[in-house]
Order: structure tokens, then C-alpha cells, then sequence
């Protein structure tokens, strides 16, 4: 790919109105079948016995035709870029890998969806049946013990894991003690508000400016008889594989606490290292990450949690099993700690990440984890190559795991042109901005690659190509970038609704009232 | 889209960092500033200034620049080709305290919004003096000494700030305008006072925030609230509680309705007043067979929690209370300034006590939430 | 390992290319930063990967041992009820780009905002409330964040909830707000199941910060005193949330019109596949306030300008108050939840627009009200329970037989009973929950009520 083709990119640019200025008074998208002769006459009357003031007056919605709705419709997807769209390769921390189309075919058949949460389980014996293998697979995967789908992201499986260490200290009667959570800052912010939404206080652990990894002392100092727990995530957003995690197992275990590790990083030790031997005690999986299930523009995820064996009994209810001739929903479990989610947690997905362990197999995730890692680090070798990108604690370690956190700080310095900008800029190339960084920004001017196993060389030589051309512009021609992006639906956007409650609308009829 | 022009109050002090090049301490004085003179020393300032300009030059906002004469700002717009508006006057051929005093009080007339000034902890000092928090300002550093957390790290990233604050992208919070005694310093001995506070500019993704996007001391003031009300709910009336300088410790008096004063150490027992702005001496007496804890706050841009600021807290006194018994509390906001995750410095004078002190130790950020940050020398 | 078809770079040649370019002669010098310790040390032991047929063989064959509600006339409801999905709703969502589009910016996905947009719009019209936040997990977690809000809000600690509400909601608001919260319950008219106002006046105080009413209720029942209890929270300083199932209000009158401060609900029916309760969509809607707004941590996506002269964006609200930028402050647990679902529901709802709602909401009425009248005829049955007007489900009690029993007998003959209520409600007896909704057609009800007829006899 030639980088003058670079400039052959232009989004589809609708200006396609918000729907509530479409459609014609009268106009129908859907037609209610009628209710029988003999159901009107004995219902008639159904109507009448709500009293006068529930009977609504009015509904202001758009009203269109079948074709209209399907044709706003698509004309916005089309304004929208996902990863069948192109490269994202710059998107790290959600691991945006291909998501296979048979899943879809399997996930989206009426044998998946057409079944009702609470029919019998003589009846939902196959979902039962795809939920416990599954299960099986993960604690496998992770050397874990047991697990729940109920939880739908990973700030809930997060908090989920944060109740059962609650439970835990409760029913060894310290509770009232183990009042205290330590986490890392460099950790999914999550990993902090979570924990703190379930009642704790966070302490937080800074990386040493070395290492990128925070430093044991630092830890034993934390750690008291008020510690509950540690939860943080390995490897870092960062890409930094944390080493100190057996000693950290070792300090927490040693004061009474419990491990909590989010594994939304996982992609780069499938098949490598199994969490739950380094002596974890809960972790959680992404399946709409590591497992290749769709973002679906931000949800459904899907985020189960494992535990080992003596935190089983803690599990949201019910949990799946199976006694040798059927698979059940098992709800007798007293110590639960109740339910974070109604019914049982993203169906669809589990069966999208069936299908994909099935696919690339045991062997298939030592491959995920090996391509992934080797295409991250080919590409952070070529973007150290371009003026203005460095790799923070990279004298210490030049390589990372599947994903890495740069800096433009010395782009900045030198041409005023920061990430946001670049940001801005690279989306006129048909490539997906980057990730940069949860704030606090530790890093300044942080991107965060990740390519996943799922991409071409050609795509990362690209994304470097157009990077190190964006460098060039930043250092000649920053003015291309401040006004940026050129070749996307829209332009630049006036943010100053942000922070201004007499601008901002999340409704049209908000917008209506406040600015019409 | 809102576009009130915004107005820049520019002013430079020309001799700041003078010293630096050619070994002496600082610039106060006529006398030194002879002296510097002599050993060819060349003024500084104005090229940091042209640096931290070139970033709003560049921008393509629409900004009102109002300086002072000659070399307190003109001279440095213009070689930008800035057209700045010029307000007051100079009597004599170099500029002195008087001067730049005189010219933050005209800015704040002439309602900028921001005074953007060049030097160092002096400068700060006049700017604090004529100002105090009236207005925003934020310090281009061009001096020697730099102890005050009013500047900027460089020259560009402090017209980068003063540019993200104009168009209302950056928060402020109050930062500690230090000065060091110079005549010790001059003896190499480091002995830095809190002289009083600015209303200062930071860049919001350095750190996390709290709530509302109000533009505001708002920010900061949350979290110091939150820090204040987790002190208070831990506060145990057995003991004396030695509250040092600052305005983070500050709140946690105001969260218990009482005063406190800002710039020195109070001490008070069971929700109430015991002594204000004490000495040494007279702390030590107090201490004397009773029950203390001590809650410090970083002062001044480098990080030191003992040792500037509130040297009445001696080694003495701090052996009196303990490490245990020490809480340190600060702002998110404040540690990015010093550089989130940095150590938190020590300098009691008594290297056994700042031994004694060194390690890791929580830091109050906000309401049940503590950060570890090691403590060295 | 042989070259994986969703691996590119699996290719051998390439990777050595690749690890040519890094530097080092194979990938385990990459991974030697994990400690020896803690590595595998044997194969995992998963099945041998498998080609695109044997997959789709073998999950099908698995998931042909469902029999379902196509195949079993169902009448489930309960927090995941049966409508009818235009084929327009799964059109649009199995468009790739927005099932595999993230979380990019306004520029490269103006699309997904604006469809986000057009959704919080359509549900803000349909509830009656000006601020509508990021789509969230599902009801429950949307009642828990409202409750949070609430205690932010009012700083107080109490939350009043109906004795009827749904228990499994009730499980997950004492998860979600834990130790934060108090939640206490009021009674109910045992006549018409209406929330009994008296309790309620005896048990708020200044301590409430809000009463949370289900409308319609978890049991079928319609709340119509909703304005008073509006009125005796706010007579006490506190906040009025309610929960509510959205296809209800094509013909109810919304509870931002009886005094409600903060409106949750379940977007499940809008489009969304049963899918065995797992395609929920929580959603959140309240007051345009900058005190509403502060005490959420939520995304939310607001209509901005842009800088070309009529052209619009999108723009994130008060950012610095989501979890991405406040940590432990943020009163929220949802990051990544369901704007796919949010989606489709704009979809939905555009589809059916005003009339199409409203009409609906009739049926339901109808061919719930049809079922209740047909079942209430047989003898030993009493549906409804209450007397109160019913939308969309309506409690049964089947005297003394079990409701257990009467399930496995109904589904014998392809019927899958309603839920059974007497663990939950044991104070109701035998009896459990039945739903009728558009997909039950005449026939259908009429065989439940012969069936049912010999069942109980």
C-alpha cells in the first residue's frame, strides 16, 4: 500500500437528519395484527377499567414507513466503523479481533433465541448443556475452579468478585476488619470503583518509574490486618506483564486477603500461563474481547467470573450443573451472595465463544496468544522508528506483551501536536483512532496498540506507514492535523455542550425545549 | 459558540535567573544583581517567555495580550509579532520587586483573565503579593529558584496551559508561592517559607477528578472536602492533633468549624482550637507527656513534606509524635504537580529522623481512598 | 501448529519475517518475562481445533435438544417477556458495522451515536423525561443506579421498595447497593395488590431517599396511584423512581407525567430475542439537572455542533464524572452493557412509531384481559388474583394443587406453564405468573384454558 493511496479514503458522509425530522404524520413501520372477533368482544372492556389519568394522551415519536426506518438505519451503520471496517490496530485494551461469522449464524438461530429464561429445563437441556462445557473450558483455560455467566462487563465481574470477597471475610467473622482493597492505578479503572461501589476503601499502588510495575515494598507497606484483597489487572494496559504477582499472591495470602486478578488482558497467556496455578483466587474473563465475541457498538460483553473451589459456595445463583444424566440450574446454594444481574448472563455470547474455542482448539490458543505477542512487538519496533514516538520503561524492557502504551510526548514537545490531535488525524486515513490511555494519564501523550492475532502484516505495516506520515505533517504541516479530521461524516466538534447544562441534550425533546 | 475574548495579562522579570549562569542564588537585591552583572551574566527570562508565547502566537484564538514596557513583556510580544496592548510605565533602566508588583496590581485593573509571569519563587512572591488569589496567574519558570508550585514544568508547556485555561480546558487549583531565606541560602543552607497562595492553572488528564466540569477551585475543593470529612470521621479527641501549613489541611479545620491559619502550624483537640501558628518551642512544650498525631501536606511544586514550609515541625517534635501517628493528606491534583507516583520529599535537617521517615506511606487522596508513595530524601 | 483461518500472520514465512524485524529468534523470548514458576506446564486440555462445519455440526446438534417456544406454547414472563421482533430489528443489528464497532470516537462512528442518540430521544419521549443515560446491563442494575443516585442526591441512606416488586431485582439492588443502603418494603393491598399507601406513610420518614414503585407491577398489575406516591415522596424530601415495563406505556401514561424523578425499566421487549434471558437492556432516565446528572457515573451522549454551519455531532457530558476518569468516585458498575440492544430498540420503536405502540399495548391488554376471563372461568382457578386492571401478565391461583404439578402436566401436552410465585409469594399460595402477550393468539389461550380445565379436575 502506497502511502499517496492514503488519501483515497473518504467516509460515507450522509448528513442523514436525525430521525425525528423524517417520516410523515400517518405513516407505519410495523402492522399490529388484530385481535379476534371473540377476544375484542370479551375485552372490550379491558380498557375501561383503567382509570381515566394512566390512559396516556399522547406519544411524540417519528412516525415512518418499513423502507424509511431501513434506509436511516443503514445509511448510520454505514457511519460507523467497526472491525470488519478496517484497521484497528490502534485500539488496545479492547482487543478488537475478528469476530467469526458462524458464530453469528449459530448464536442468532431460533434453537438459541427463541427459549424463554424459565421454561423447564427438560426443555433447555442443549443452552444448559453449551453454558456447563464452557464453563468447563474457562476453569481449564484458567486453572480456576469454578465460574458464573452472570456477569455482563467487566466492571460487574469486577464488582461481583469484590462481594464474594466480602462474603468470604463475613463468613470468617472479619468483615468489620477487612474493610480495605488494594489495587494498582495502571489497572482497569474498574479495578478501583468497583470495589469502592461494594463498600471498600481503595488503596492504590503507583509503578515505579523504572519498571512500569509497581514495587514490593510498596505493597508490604499497604497490607495490614484491614486488607480484604488485591485486585489489579495483568499484564497492565501498558503491555507490562506485572512479575511480582507470585509474591504478591504471597504477601496478600500471608496477611488473610484474597487475589482478584481481571484478565481483559488475556489474549497474550492463553495457553501460556493458567492464572489460577500462580495461586489467584477469582479472576474474570472478556469474552468480548479474549473469546472474539462482537462489541456491538459497546455491549452486550459478556464477563464471567471464576473462583477456586472454597469461594464456589459464594457464586450469584443459580449456577450450571450437571448430575451425570441432566444439566440443571442449581439454586441451593445458601451462601450465594444473591444476584448481580437478572437471569443468567449473556447467553448469546457464551455460544459465540464455544464456537470460537471449538474453532482455533487447544493448540489454536497458544497460537492466539503467540501471534498476538509477535505482532505487537513488530509493530512497536517500526513505530519507534517515527519521529516523536517513544515506549515508556522501554530501556529496561523493550518488549511487551500483546499491546503497548506509547508516548508522543516528544512530538508534543517539539510541534504542539498531541494525541488527541493525531487522534482526529488518523481517522481521515480509514484507520480507527487509538486508544489512549484511562486517565490518570501516567504516561503523558499515551496511544495504546493492539493488534490481536487477528490482523494482517500488511495492516500494521500500514497503521505505521500512515502513522510515520501523520509525524511528518505534525513536524511540517502541523495545521492538517489541529484541523482535522478532513475526510470523516463530520468535522470538528464544538464540545462546549460537555460542561454546559443549558446546551447539553441527551433528547431530542430536550434539544427542542432548550434550543428551538 | 461562545467567544468572548479573552485577555492575557503578560509580565516579565527580566533579571529572573540572572544569577543562576553564573553561580550565584538568586537575583534579589541590587547588590546582586550588580554583581551578576559584572560576571556577564544575560538575562533569561525574556527567551523563556518568547517560548511559552510562540505556543499562543500559534493558536489560531483570538486572545487580548496586555503587557507591561520594554523588557517586562513588550519587547518579548513583539519579537513574535504579537500586538500587545501596553499599560503602565518604568522609571528606571532595570526593573525592580516594585515594578513587577506594580504591574500584576494594573493587570488585575485592566480584569485579565489570567497573569501569565515570567522568574522565579521572587517574582512569585510580588505577583502573590499584589494579587494573591484575586486572579488566576500561572509562572513561566526563569529563575533560579523554582520551590513554589505556581509554575509550569517548561516555558512551552506553560503557554500551553495558560492556552488551555483561556478556552476553559483547564481547572484551577491553589498552588503554594514559596521563598527561601536568602541569606542562608546564599550559606547553603535550604530554608524555604510558605509565603501565601495563587489561584493556578493544571492540565485536567494528569489526574483524576472528581465531579462537575465547572472550571473552578470546585475541583480541588471536592476533593479536599473528601479528604477533610475522611480525617474527621477518624479523629480520636484522646489526642492532639498538629495540623501543618496549607490549604488541604486547611479544610479538614474547616470541616470541624473551626479556623486555622494557613501559612502556619495549629494544633487542636477534640473539634476545638488548642493553639494557633506555633513555634518549635512552644509545640514541644505542648506535646510535652500527651498523646499527638500529625497530619502534613506536600508544600511547594517539588514535593517536600518536611523541611519547607513547616520547619516548626523539627526533628524534635516529630520524634515526639512518631511515624505512626503521621497522616499524610493530598489532592490528586497536587501530586501531579509535583508528578503523580514521584516520591514525596523529606528534609528535617536530622538525617536519622529523615531515615526514620523514608519508606512507603499512605497518602489521603480522598474520601476511604489512600495512595503509597515512597518518602525519601 | 497449522496456519489458523482467523490467525493471518499464523502463516510461518510471515512470522519469521515479523520476528526478523523484532529481534529475536522465536517468540518464547518475547513471553520469558512470565516467571517459570507460574507457566503452563502441560497442553491445555480443550478439543483439537475443528473446521467451520464440524462447528456448526456440533453446537447445532447441541442446541437442537432445546425445544423452544415455537415448539412449546409458552406463557413465561417474569423479566423476559415473548413479542414478536420485526425482521427489520435483526436487519440492522446484524449489520457488521455496528456488532463490531466499539467505543471510537464521534468522527469515525458518528452512526452509532447518533442511532444512541435517537434512542435515548425515543425513550425520553416514551417515559416523558429529558435526560436518558448510556443503555445500561438490564432493569435491575438500572433500579440499583437509580437508588444509588438517589442516596447521592438526597444524602440519605433508606430506600422503600413494594413488597410485590420482582425478588430477583429486589437480589440484585441488595447486591449493587450493599452497605450503602437501607431497603425496606412496603405492603400491599391484598384486594387489588396495589401498594398500600398507608404503610407507605407510616414507613417514609426523613431518612427515605426514595420510593420505588414497579408499574406495571412484577405481578401484572397496573399501579394507578402512582401520582400519590409521587407526591408522598416528595412530601418527605425524597425522590420518586419508578420501573417500568416500555411497551406498557403505549397506552399508560408515563411516570414523568405522575411525579416521577427517575424512570428505569427493561428494553427487552423492544426487539430483542428471549434468547434465554440474555439479551437485556437496562435503561435510565431523569431529570435534565445538573444534580441528577452530577450523581451519575454514567456515559452520556449529548447533540453538539459542529464547526462546518449545520452540521451536527455528539459530545460526552461531564466527562470527568464517568468511571474513565474518576475512579472510585463514580457511582456506577456498568462499563461495556448493551448499546447494540439500544439500537435495535430505536429501531423498534421507529418501526412501530405512536400508533403502532399504542396498538399494541391494546392487544396485550386484550389477550391478557381474554386469558384471565377464560382461566378465572375454571373451577378451583381465581385469575387475577387482584382486582386491579392487569397489562401483559396476571397472577393464578390454582387452589391446592401445586403449581409444580400443574407445570409438568401442562407440559406434557406442550404448554409451559406460568412461573410458579409460591417461593416468593408464599403468602399467594399455589399460584404463578402468567404472561399473554401479541404472540398468543386466540387458539392458544383457548387450549391452555381446556387443557388447564383437565389438569385441575
Amino acid at each position: 500500500m502506497k502511502a499517496e493511496e492514503a488519501h483515497a479514503y473518504r467516509a460515507v458522509t450522509w448528513n442523514e437528519p436525525i430521525i425525528y425530522a423524517l417520516g410523515r404524520k400517518g405513516r407505519q413501520g410495523f402492522a399490529i395484527p388484530e385481535v379476534e372477533k371473540d377476544v375484542k368482544k370479551a375485552a372490550g372492556l379491558a380498557l375501561t377499567y383503567v382509570p381515566e389519568k394512566m390512559l396516556r394522551k399522547e406519544i411524540e415519536l417519528p412516525e415512518l414507513s418499513e423502507p424509511e426506518v431501513v434506509r436511516h438505519f443503514l445509511r448510520l451503520s454505514q457511519e460507523t466503523f467497526g472491525v470488519d471496517s478496517g484497521i484497528n490496530v490502534g485500539v488496545g485494551t479492547c482487543t478488537m479481533k475478528y469476530n467469526p461469522k458462524i458464530n453469528e449464524m449459530l448464536a442468532r438461530s431460533s434453537k438459541a433465541i427463541d427459549i424463554h429464561p424459565l421454561q423447564d429445563a427438560e426443555c433447555v437441556q442443549g443452552i444448559l448443556e453449551l453454558m456447563y462445557k464452557l464453563k468447563g473450558w474457562l476453569c481449564e483455560i484458567s486453572g480456576m475452579d469454578d465460574l458464573s455467566f452472570q456477569p455482563r462487563g467487566g466492571a460487574h465481574a469486577v464488582f461481583t468478585n469484590a462481594c464474594i470477597i466480602k462474603a468470604y471475610h463475613k463468613l470468617i467473622n472479619e468483615q468489620e476488619e477487612r474493610d480495605e482493597i488494594i489495587t494498582t492505578v495502571l489497572s482497569h479503572p474498574c479495578n478501583g470503583g468497583s470495589p469502592a461501589v461494594a463498600g471498600f476503601k481503595i488503596i492504590t499502588l503507583y509503578p515505579n518509574p523504572e519498571t512500569g510495575i509497581p514495587s514490593i515494598e510498596a505493597l508490604k507497606a499497604a497490607v495490614s490486618k484491614h486488607t480484604a484483597g488485591l485486585m489489579i489487572t495483568n499484564p497492565y494496559d501498558t503491555g507490562v506483564f506485572d512479575i511480582n504477582i507470585e509474591e504478591y499472591v504471597k504477601t496478600i495470602h500471608e496477611v488473610g486477603g484474597l487475589v482478584a486478578i481481571d484478565q481483559a488482558n488475556a489474549n497474550c497467556v492463553l495457553g501460556r500461563l493458567r492464572i489460577g496455578d500462580s495461586g489467584v483466587d477469582l479472576c474474570h474473563f472478556n469474552l468480548h474481547k479474549t473469546f472474539s465475541t462482537p462489541h456491538g457498538s459497546c455491549g452486550p460483553g459478556s464477563a464471567p467470573i471464576l473462583v477456586k473451589e472454597e469461594l464456589s459456595q459464594f457464586l450469584p445463583v443459580p449456577t450450571v450443573e450437571f448430575d451425570g444424566h441432566r444439566y440443571y440450574l442449581d439454586y441451593d446454594r445458601p451462601n450465594s451472595i444473591g444476584k448481580v444481574g437478572e437471569f443468567y448472563g449473556v447467553v448469546p455470547n457464551v455460544i459465540r465463544a464455544y464456537a470460537w474455542i471449538m474453532s482455533v482448539g487447544g493448540e489454536g490458543l497458544e497460537e492466539v496468544s503467540e501471534t498476538a505477542v509477535v505482532n505487537n512487538n513488530y509493530l512497536i519496533k517500526k513505530l519507534l522508528k517515527i519521529r516523536g514516538v517513544s515506549l515508556p520503561w522501554g530501556e529496561l524492557s523493550p518488549l511487551r506483551m500483546h499491546e503497548v502504551r506509547l508516548s508522543l510526548e516528544k512530538m508534543k514537545q517539539d510541534t504542539g501536536i498531541g494525541i488527541e490531535d493525531v487522534n482526529r488525524r488518523i481517522v481521515d486515513f480509514g484507520i480507527q483512532r487509538c486508544f489512549t490511555s484511562h486517565e490518570p494519564w501516567i504516561v503523558k501523550e499515551p496511544f495504546t496498540p493492539e493488534p490481536t492475532e487477528a490482523c494482517t502484516k500488511e495492516d500494521l505495516d500500514r497503521f505505521a506507514e500512515v502513522f510515520r506520515q501523520i509525524s511528518d505533517e505534525a513536524y511540517a504541516n502541523p495545521e492538517m492535523i489541529r484541523e482535522a479530521p478532513h475526510n470523516c461524516s463530520i468535522s470538528k466538534v464544538d464540545l462546549s455542550p460537555s460542561t454546559d447544562p443549558k446546551k447539553w441534550a441527551m433528547t431530542w425533546r430536550a434539544y427542542v425545549r432548550k434550543h428551538r | 459558540m461562545l467567544k468572548t475574548k479573552r485577555k492575557l495579562g503578560l509580565i516579565v522579570n527580566p533579571i529572573a535567573g540572572m544569577g543562576g549562569r553564573v553561580g550565584l542564588k538568586g537575583t534579589d537585591g541590587e547588590s546582586t544583581v550588580q554583581k551578576a552583572m559584572e560576571l556577564g551574566a544575560l538575562s533569561v527570562s525574556p527567551d523563556r517567555t518568547v517560548e511559552a508565547l510562540k505556543v499562543i502566537a500559534c493558536s489560531d484564538n483570538d486572545i487580548d495580550l496586555v503587557t507591561y514596557p520594554s523588557d517586562m513583556g513588550e519587547e518579548e510580544s513583539r519579537r513574535l509579532g504579537l500586538k500587545p496592548t501596553v499599560i503602565g510605565t518604568i522609571e528606571r533602566n532595570h526593573t525592580t520587586a516594585h515594578d513587577t508588583k506594580k504591574a500584576a496590581r494594573d493587570m488585575l485593573k485592566s480584569r485579565v483573565d489570567l497573569v501569565l509571569f515570567a522568574g522565579g519563587d521572587g517574582t512569585a512572591r510580588d505577583i502573590c503579593e499584589a494579587i494573591a488569589q484575586n486572579v488566576p496567574a500561572l509562572g513561566i519558570p526563569a529563575g533560579v529558584k523554582i520551590h513554589s508550585g505556581v509554575f509550569a514544568v517548561n516555558p512551552r508547556k506553560a503557554g500551553e496551559l495558560a492556552l488551555n485555561f483561556l478556552q476553559g480546558q483547564a481547572p484551577l487549583h491553589e498552588a503554594e508561592v514559596m521563598d527561601i531565606d536568602e541569606d542562608a541560602f546564599r550559606r547553603n543552607r535550604v530554608s524555604a517559607r510558605l509565603y501565601g497562595y495563587l489561584r493556578v492553572p493544571y492540565e485536567k488528564q494528569l489526574v483524576q477528578d472528581v465531579k462537575s466540569g465547572s472550571f473552578d477551585t470546585m475541583d480541588e475543593r471536592r476533593s479536599q472536602e473528601a479528604i477533610a470529612a475522611h480525617v474527621v470521621d477518624r479523629m480520636d479527641s484522646k489526642y492532639y492533633y498538629v495540623l501543618g501549613p496549607g490549604t488541604t489541611v486547611k479544610a479538614i479545620a474547616d470541616k470541624l468549624g473551626i479556623g486555622k491559619t494557613l501559612l502556619g502550624v495549629d494544633v487542636v483537640r477534640g473539634g476545638k482550637v488548642v493553639a494557633k501558628d506555633l513555634n518549635e518551642k512552644q509545640l514541644l512544650r505542648l506535646l510535652e507527656g500527651n498523646r499527638a498525631k500529625l497530619i502534613l501536606s506536600p508544600i511547594g511544586g517539588q514535593g517536600f513534606v518536611l523541611g519547607r514550609g513547616n520547619q516548626q515541625i523539627s526533628p524534635d517534635v516529630i520524634r515526639r509524635i512518631g511515624k505512626s501517628n503521621i497522616t499524610i493528606v493530598a489532592t490528586l491534583s497536587k501530586l501531579s504537580s509535583i508528578g503523580l507516583g514521584r516520591p514525596l520529599l523529606v528534609d528535617t535537617g536530622e538525617p536519622e529522623v529523615d531515615k526514620m521517615l523514608s519508606g512507603y506511606m499512605r497518602v489521603v487522596t480522598g474520601y476511604n481512598e489512600e495512595i503509597m508513595l515512597e518518602i525519601s530524601t | 501448529m497449522p496456519v489458523h483461518h482467523y490467525i493471518p500472520n499464523s502463516v510461518p514465512e510471515i512470522k519469521r519475517e515479523m520476528l526478523k524485524e523484532i529481534g529475536v529468534k522465536n517468540a518464547e523470548e518475547i513471553f520469558a518475562v512470565i516467571p517459570e514458576g507460574i507457566k503452563c506446564k502441560r497442553r491445555l486440555r480443550l478439543p483439537h481445533s475443528s473446521p467451520e462445519h464440524e462447528v456448526k455440526k456440533a453446537i447445532e446438534t447441541i442446541l437442537s435438544r432445546n425445544k423452544t417456544c415455537n415448539e412449546v406454547t409458552s406463557f413465561l414472563g417474569a423479566g423476559c417477556w415473548p413479542h414478536y421482533v420485526p425482521a427489520v430489528c435483526d436487519e440492522v443489528n446484524s449489520r457488521s458495522e455496528f456488532l463490531t464497532a466499539y467505543t471510537g470516537e464521534v468522527y469515525s462512528d458518528l452512526g452509532r451515536y447518533q442511532a444512541l442518540f435517537e434512542f435515548q430521544s425515543m425513550i425520553g419521549d416514551l417515559v416523558a423525561m429529558d435526560a436518558v443515560s448510556f443503555p445500561l446491563y438490564d432493569w435491575a442494575t438500572a433500579a440499583s443506579d437509580a437508588g444509588r443516585m438517589a442516596l447521592i442526591i438526597t444524602g440519605r441512606r433508606e430506600i422503600l421498595v413494594p413488597r410485590t416488586m420482582s425478588p430477583e431485582r429486589l437480589s440484585v439492588i441488595r447486591a449493587c447497593c450493599g452497605d450503602s443502603a437501607v431497603i425496606r418494603q412496603v405492603d400491599y393491598n391484598a384486594g387489588s395488590g396495589q401498594l398500600d399507601l398507608e404503610d407507605l406513610e407510616k414507613k417514609i420518614s426523613s431518612k427515605t431517599a426514595a420510593v420505588y414503585l414497579e408499574n406495571p407491577s412484577y405481578l401484572g398489575f397496573i399501579e394507578t396511584a402512582g401520582d400519590d406516591v409521587s407526591d408522598i415522596a416528595h412530601k418527605h424530601g425524597a425522590l420518586s423512581i419508578v420501573g417500568v415495563e416500555p411497551l406498557s406505556l403505549g397506552m399508560l401514561t408515563p411516570p414523568g407525567e405522575y411525579g416521577a424523578d427517575i424512570v428505569c425499566g427493561e428494553g427487552q421487549p423492544l426487539g430483542m430475542h428471549m434468547s434465554f434471558g440474555g439479551a437485556l437492556l437496562g435503561f435510565l432516565a431523569f431529570h435534565d439537572d445538573l444534580k441528577f446528572v452530577s450523581a451519575t457515573g454514567h456515559r452520556l451522549v449529548s447533540l453538539a455542533a459542529t464547526k462546518r454551519e449545520g452540521e451536527f455531532g455528539f459530545a460526552y457530558v461531564l466527562p470527568e464524572r464517568t468511571m474513565f476518569a474518576a475512579r472510585e468516585k463514580t457511582a456506577t458498575i456498568t462499563g461495556t452493557a448493551s448499546v447494540l440492544w439500544a439500537i435495535t430498540a430505536a429501531v423498534y420503536m421507529s418501526l412501530l412509531g405512536p400508533s403502532g405502540l399504542r396498538k399494541l399495548a391494546q392487544v396485550i391488554m386484550q389477550r391478557c384481559y381474554y386469558a384471565a376471563k377464560l382461566l378465572s372461568c375454571i373451577k378451583g382457578l381465581k385469575a387475577p388474583i387482584f382486582s386491579s386492571p392487569h397489562f401483559e401478565e396476571f397472577t393464578v391461583n390454582f387452589g391446592n394443587r401445586k403449581v409444580h404439578d400443574v407445570n409438568s402436566a401442562l407440559l406434557k401436552q406442550g404448554i409451559q406453564g406460568g412461573k410458579d410465585l409460591s417461593y416468593e409469594f408464599p403468602e399467594l399460595g399455589n399460584s404463578a405468573l402468567y404472561c399473554v402477550t401479541e404472540v398468543h393468539a386466540k387458539e392458544d389461550i383457548e387450549r391452555l384454558a381446556t387443557i388447564l380445565d383437565g389438569v385441575v379436575e
